[in-house]
């Protein structure tokens, strides 16, 4: 019993809830939503701290006992996603101070900001299939409101395919939890794990575990079902984009590789090495080839989340520990470094008013820290040593070489070719060549739109140069959560 | 189009008892719950049809003079006290939301219980009168 875990999920609800009191007033808001996530980064590294000092921490919400009640579970792999989640939280923040317009900022923005972080935590700490459902509604339905948010009409045409998309998958999510409830009677994920190691994952469970697959799969844009993600987050501003980029498509991920590491795990040779790795190859591919086809800023971003996510499930697919755990690194560098370019597409935008490739050009000589800044970040997607991509890429594609699964590597090594293509193609076309904005937009300053994405820039070369302590944790994490017995003995207490 | 003002006198009459008696039979099942079926959000839905009826009957001139304060606040208040029961707990060095109760005898009234999860029901109830009153009132604004 320890009321810590459940507080990165309460400061964000409280704040959203004191946010409302004060919609009018936005210097109060301002300095309530600065603090507040201050406060939620701070909670979560003091969490990160003491889960690696005592293990697995566990909370049962309101002295029920575990397989009855709901439990908060924050194993490391949970806490590394809680932590990551602060850090975009603060980031985007004050980005939005910078860019969102005070028409926007009246109707309810940083309630729902909070809203979204109160469900993303929340998927990320639950212990409960059940609540793992709901703590996704949670952040669907503030993100519903912050992806329309602002009325464009692009905006709203778009977004209510995203709506339609996900309270689809929702349904489908709700159906699959019906399912897995009526075979094992259970759905504390702990209790799930037990019984379906006692029925060997045989028949029907297969079916469910694949079921599962999919309803995350369309959160977290995999083949073939990420056609809605280029243009949904095309539409909100780029603060909201960053949000989105680095961490909702993330969160489908986060639950991939916890349904198929502590509930599905027994039919690997079918699930993992199968289906995973194949739709890992096809999501990667496809992905990065749209991203090479467009010509605009923002698009190219969103096409490159979907191939990303494909390298991250591709580790879970190859299902060794260490790939696993480059998986989990790859989520850390991920977050980060698209978090960051997004903001970057925003500071383009910001100073030059447009989002398409053909219509900039020459930035690095009017805004030079910009340029460098995004080189940096751009060679770090692409995978480029010494910075966090290539960190994250390696132990993926070394352990794939591993397992003799060589066409996986392959295409792997490949979509890396064609990320640094698509990222040298965006700075030839924005930062090089004639200046295309006027002398007045050169003279816009943009060091205050860069002071957010500074920390993100810093972090992703840390995480490159420091790669040894950090690697070592999320290896500690991926033998945590390859052996589910940790997990299920910490919340059964058996 | 102009709507036109009509003076319904048998919808006014029925209305004003009508309306009464909801309101009565709503705060009856937000005390009936978490034992007996009732509760909260059946609470606060009932609450919000009885304004919501008065609303149709008379117009949105008189349920503003009715309810001179904006919704928003029920819904931000609603969240803040059900978060405060739920932290209380932790103060006291429980889990969050564990509940307790105890039977009082209260004058008048006889043997009653009390419990934690009543000012919780009270957030949901503010909540759920909040946001419905909030979705209903706002689409009907924009009927003129």
């Amino acid at each position: 019993m320890n009321n810590l875990v459940i507080l990165p999920v309460l400061i964000p609800f409280f704040t959203g809830a004191l946010l409302i009191l004060f919609s009018k007033k936005q210097r109060i808001q301002k300095i309530i939503s600065s603090i507040s996530s201050f406060v939620i980064l701070a909670v979560a590294i003091y969490l990160a701290v003491y889960v690696y000092q005592n293990g697995i921490t566990v909370l049962e919400v309101g002295d029920w006992p575990a397989p009855f009640g709901i439990v908060l579970v924050a194993d490391m792999f949970a806490n590394i996603m809680v932590i990551l989640s602060a850090i975009v939280g603060v980031v985007c923040l004050f980005f939005t101070f910078q860019t969102i317009s005070p028409k926007r900022e009246k109707y309810y923005f940083y309630p729902f900001y909070f809203f979204l972080l109160t469900g993303v935590n929340g998927a990320f700490l639950t212990g409960d299939l059940f609540n793992l459902f709901v703590f996704f509604e949670v952040m669907l339905i503030a993100s519903y409101v912050l992806i329309v948010h602002g009325g464009t009409k692009y905006q709203l045409r778009e977004s209510f395919k995203y709506v339609i998309i996900n309270v689809f998958s929702s349904m489908l999510f709700l159906v699959a939890v019906a399912y897995i409830y009526s075979i094992t009677g259970t759905l504390n994920m702990a209790h799930l794990s037990e019984r379906v190691a006692e029925l060997e994952q045989a028949g029907a469970l297969n079916v469910v575990a694949v079921l599962f697959f999919i309803v995350f799969a369309i959160k977290g844009a995999l083949f073939p079902l990420y056609f809605w993600l280029p243009r949904s987050y095309y539409g909100p501003p780029a603060a909201i984009a960053a949000l989105f980029g680095g961490l909702l498509t993330k969160v489908g991920v986060y639950a991939i590789i916890r349904t198929f590491t502590l509930i599905f795990y027994h039919d690997a040779g079918f699930t993992h090495k199968g289906i995973i790795t194949a739709i890992a190859g096809f999501t990667m591919l496809l992905g990065v080839l749209g991203a090479v086809s467009q010509f605009n800023f923002k698009r190219i971003l969103s096409y490159h989340i979907i191939s990303q996510v494909g390298y991250m499930v591709m580790g879970l697919g190859v299902y060794t520990t260490l790939a696993v755990a480059g998986a989990i690194y790859y989520i850390v560098h991920h977050i980060i470094v698209k978090s960051a370019l997004f903001l970057f597409a925003g500071a383009t935008e910001k100073i030059t008013g447009t989002n398409d490739l053909k219509q900039m050009g020459g930035l690095l000589k009017t805004h030079p820290y910009l340029a460098w800044m995004f080189f940096i970040t751009a060679l770090s997607l692409a995978g480029i040593p010494p910075l966090s991509g290539f960190f994250s890429k390696f132990p993926i594609i070394l352990s794939s070489f591993q397992e003799e699964q060589y066409v996986i590597g392959g295409v792997a090594l490949l979509v890396g070719l064609l990320t640094l293509l698509s990222m040298m193609k965006i700075f030839s076309y924005v930062f090089w060549g004639k200046q295309k904005h006027t002398e007045e937009q050169a003279k816009y300053p943009a060091g205050k739109l860069l002071l957010p994405i500074v920390p993100l820039v810093a972090l992703t070369i840390i995480l490159g140069l420091a790669a040894e302590p950090i690697f070592s944790y999320s290896l500690m994490a991926a033998e945590q959560i390859m052996d589910p017995t940790h997990y299920i003995d910490s919340v059964l207490k058996e | 189009m102009k709507q036109l003002k009509t003076n319904n006198v048998m919808l006014h009459t029925l209305v004003r008892i009508v309306s009464f008696v909801v309101l009565a039979f709503s705060i009856y099942l937000f005390f009936a719950g978490h034992n007996n079926p009732g509760g909260g959000f059946i609470g606060g839905l009932m609450t919000a049809a009885a304004f919501v009826l008065l609303y149709l009957s008379f117009n949105m001139k008189t349920l503003k003079k009715a309810l001179p304060f904006n919704f928003d606040l029920l819904i931000g208040g609603g969240l803040l006290i059900a978060f405060l029961t739920g932290v209380t707990s932790m103060l006291f060095g429980f889990p969050f939301l564990t509940q307790f109760f105890e039977y009082v005898q209260i004058p008048f009234m006889g043997e009653v219980e009390l419990t934690t999860a009543l000012p919780f029901d009270l957030g949901v109830y503010l909540v759920v009168l909040g946001a419905a009153l909030t979705i209903i009132l706002t689409i009907a604004e924009d009927d003129k």
